[in-house]
């Protein structure tokens, strides 16, 4: 795997979870996008619209066929996601 | 292609101030436009390409002129569309054709300078005099975000003012500021900073937000984007917007239907008998009359796609619906080109064009002609009218409202047929991204409303000018010509080229139940589907041996026509490829002969097969 940027982060930071997972309405920040493969536009638009490290993100719903795409809050922005969008996506799930 | 005309010389010394809008989608770039320039508008494509271009222009109160170029919304200056390519290019004056601007005024929404602000902090890099415009300030305000903006504009380098795209008056600021001398290049940012960072600062500094998200929005999207709800009301949305093309024309078409007749008759009763005569009334005022009649309609459809552009409804139904597309070989993406479709396909297929992948993008450009566009409508509100009864059914469902949705229906399960089709019989299967934005649910304007209306409106109406009438008129001359011989028995036109021309076609279409008028009026249709209706008024017309050249089309297809004829040619208009403007786009916007064969030749094929079908199971069954 390839890791634009965020190849510093230890790696028990990097497979928490990922924002495919994340139960809804469940508080939580990014950790990082991982790239699928070595250039990889939408990992790269994603970090552009806002999902980079710290990053407070939440799911707050999903669309009615088959669970997909989910709606994300990140920022003051939402955007929908296709779940093999939101699997790029590492985050931390806020403690309880 | 074009000479730069960019020089080393800004145009603002020659009295004239070149200004672009840059700015996130969903910024409200647009109707600040529309607030700055008014109807001083002239839309047009960017050379080259199929990007729509508008520019427009104002009177400062200094005196001088400036010129606003509206780009595309763009999220980066790294491009994933031809959209955003166009803005970077002209950006950096890099466009062939365009020059570059003086000065770029960066639109942001207030309520998401999260996200709009990086995209300020990337076009610093650029080297171009910047001011921003905070928009929707209004709203901001009512949600309590406070923005410092002498300490924003001290940070960022750069002019910053309020706006209010959607009030009067609410542009005062900026006109000010753009009337003033230019302000000084803003320093460009160092190159390996983090722009995330940056903007996580600057909100810090200059921004106090109570809370991230518009409490209505939440409100709304948790009833919208339900998982069944959404669905249902969508359904209902779309439903009730079909029946209210239908019954809330139903009024204005009468109108101007007189209107029509009126003049017609007050035509004819001046002139004397002749080809002059025949010309005006039989041809041209009865041929554009039957077509002008459908232009409320028309509007009435595209008031309805404008407020769900407007309100930020549209990219809901686009996630709605994904999925289902996505099965289909398409993306909800797809939903807003198909949605346009339904007014015209050529909008529609230039609509694509925010379709990043372009696989899904050549995907939902085939199956756009087949959206039932509103220059079927006139063919379907003719037949319909002619043959299906005027009854209520079930209390409020109006018949000829629920066959109009039928043939909807038919034309958007054919498109996900087609879609699947083309999915199955392709060998690539990689992935492609939605990542679309739903902004905050807004109120439309009517002025931007009125604006894009009057776009439409004329849009239609020069083609009605232009290609439609030209088209009237050539095939009144192949009617009328060469005259009957003396001792003819027949109507006029079975001697003209035209009846030669149907009759030879009736072998062709004799197993799907069309008469020899409908095949010449489909010669014609071939240019513009709404052509064939003022075709098939003048065939009739011109054949009928009274002289009464007003007599309603109406009355006579439905004594003269079989009720399976009537439904072969729905079958046929859902299908057939009759638009020559489409193809010319499907041309342009695919940049190859070969997809506009491939999709003439597919929609030919499904005309006549679907217009045999149902010609001969209902022949059986009536």
């Amino acid at each position: 795997m390839y890791y634009e940027n965020d190849s510093y982060l230890p790696f028990e930071l990097r497979s928490l979870m990922r924002l495919s997972e994340l139960p809804h309405h469940a508080a939580a920040t990014v950790l990082h996008v991982e790239s699928a493969g070595e250039i990889d536009s939408i990992a790269h638009r994603l970090r552009d619209l806002g999902f980079v490290q710290g990053e407070p993100v939440r799911v707050l719903a999903h669309g009615p066929f088959r669970r997909d795409p989910l709606l994300v809050q990140i920022g003051f922005t939402r955007f929908a996601l296709r779940r093999a969008e939101a699997q790029r996506v590492h985050v931390e799930p806020a403690q309880a | 292609m074009n000479a730069p005309v960019s020089d080393s010389m800004p145009s603002a010394l020659h009295g004239v101030l070149h200004v672009a809008l840059v700015g996130n989608p969903n910024s409200g770039k647009t109707a600040l436009f529309n607030r700055l320039t008014g109807s001083r508008q002239k839309v047009a494509n960017y050379a080259g390409v199929t990007v729509e271009r508008k520019e427009g222009r104002f009177a400062a109160p200094s005196g001088r002129t400036i010129r606003v170029l509206d780009l595309p919304g763009t999220y980066s200056l790294n491009a994933t569309s031809p959209d955003e390519a166009v803005t970077r290019d002209v950006c950096m004056g890099r466009f062939d054709g365009e020059a570059r601007p003086d000065l770029l005024v960066c639109v942001v929404d207030a309520t998401n300078l999260r996200l709009h602000l990086r995209f300020v902090l990337e076009l610093k890099q650029i080297g171009l005099p910047m001011v921003l415009a905070l928009n929707m300030c209004d709203v901001a305000a009512r949600r309590g975000i406070l923005i410092d903006t002498d300490k924003l504009s001290q940070r960022l380098g750069m002019p910053v003012v309020e706006t209010i795209a959607v009030k009067h008056r609410g542009t005062e600021a900026l006109v000010r500021q753009l009337d003033a001398a230019l302000p000084d290049l803003p320093l460009a940012p160092d190159a390996n900073a983090d722009l995330h960072v940056q903007v996580g600062r600057l909100l810090s500094d200059c921004v106090s937000i109570p809370r991230r998200t518009a409490q209505i929005d939440d409100a709304l999207d948790r009833v919208l984007l339900h998982p069944s709800w959404g669905l249902a009301i969508l359904t209902v949305l779309m439903f009730f917007m079909f029946q209210a093309v239908f019954s809330w024309a139903a009024p204005l078409m009468d109108g101007i239907d007189a209107g029509v007749g009126w003049i017609g008759t007050a035509v004819s009763t001046l002139l004397p008998d002749g080809p002059l005569k025949s010309l005006l009334v039989d041809g041209i005022i009865a041929g554009a009359g039957s077509v002008i009649i459908f232009l409320p309609q028309i509007l009435i459809l595209f008031l309805f796609i404008l407020m769900l552009e407007e309100s930020g409804y549209l990219p809901r139904a686009a996630f709605l619906l994904d999925r289902l597309m996505v099965g289909a070989g398409l993306t909800g993406r797809s939903f807003i080109p198909l949605l346009s479709s339904f007014a015209c396909a050529v909008p529609g297929i230039m609509a694509a064009r925010t379709i990043q992948d372009p696989r899904d993008r050549l995907a939902t450009i085939l199956v756009a002609p087949l959206m039932t566009c509103s220059a079927r409508l006139p063919v379907y509100a003719l037949l319909i009218g002619a043959f299906i009864p005027q009854r209520t059914i079930g209390g409020w469902f109006n018949l000829q409202g629920l066959v109009l949705f039928a043939l909807y229906i038919a034309g958007i399960v054919a498109a996900l047929g087609v879609a699947w089709l083309m999915k199955a019989l392709r060998k690539d299967d990689t992935e492609h991204a939605l990542l679309l934005e739903l902004p905050s649910y807004r109120i439309p304007h009517p002025f931007d409303i009125s604006i894009g209306l009057w776009e439409r409106a004329t849009i239609f109406l020069k083609r009605v000018g232009t290609i439609i009438l030209s088209l009237t008129v050539l095939l009144w001359v192949l009617s009328s010509f060469p005259a009957p011989p003396a001792d003819a028995t027949g109507a006029a036109i079975e001697y003209s080229l035209a009846g030669r021309i149907g009759h030879a076609l009736e072998w062709v279409f004799a197993p799907v139940g069309f008469n020899w008028q409908i095949c010449i009026a489909l010669v014609p249709g071939l240019a513009a589907r709404e052509v064939a209706v003022s075709a098939l008024a003048t065939v009739y017309a011109l054949a009928s041996t009274s002289d009464d050249a007003s007599a309603q089309l109406l009355p006579i297809i439905s004594s003269q026509w079989s009720l399976a004829t009537a439904l072969s040619l729905l079958a046929w208009y859902v299908f057939a490829p009759q638009c020559i403007s489409t193809l010319a786009v499907i041309r342009r916007e695919t940049q190859s002969w070969k997809m506009v064969g491939i999709t003439a030749g597919y929609l030919f094929g499904l005309a006549y097969l679907a217009s045999l079908l149902t010609y001969q199971i209902a022949r059986l069954l009536t």
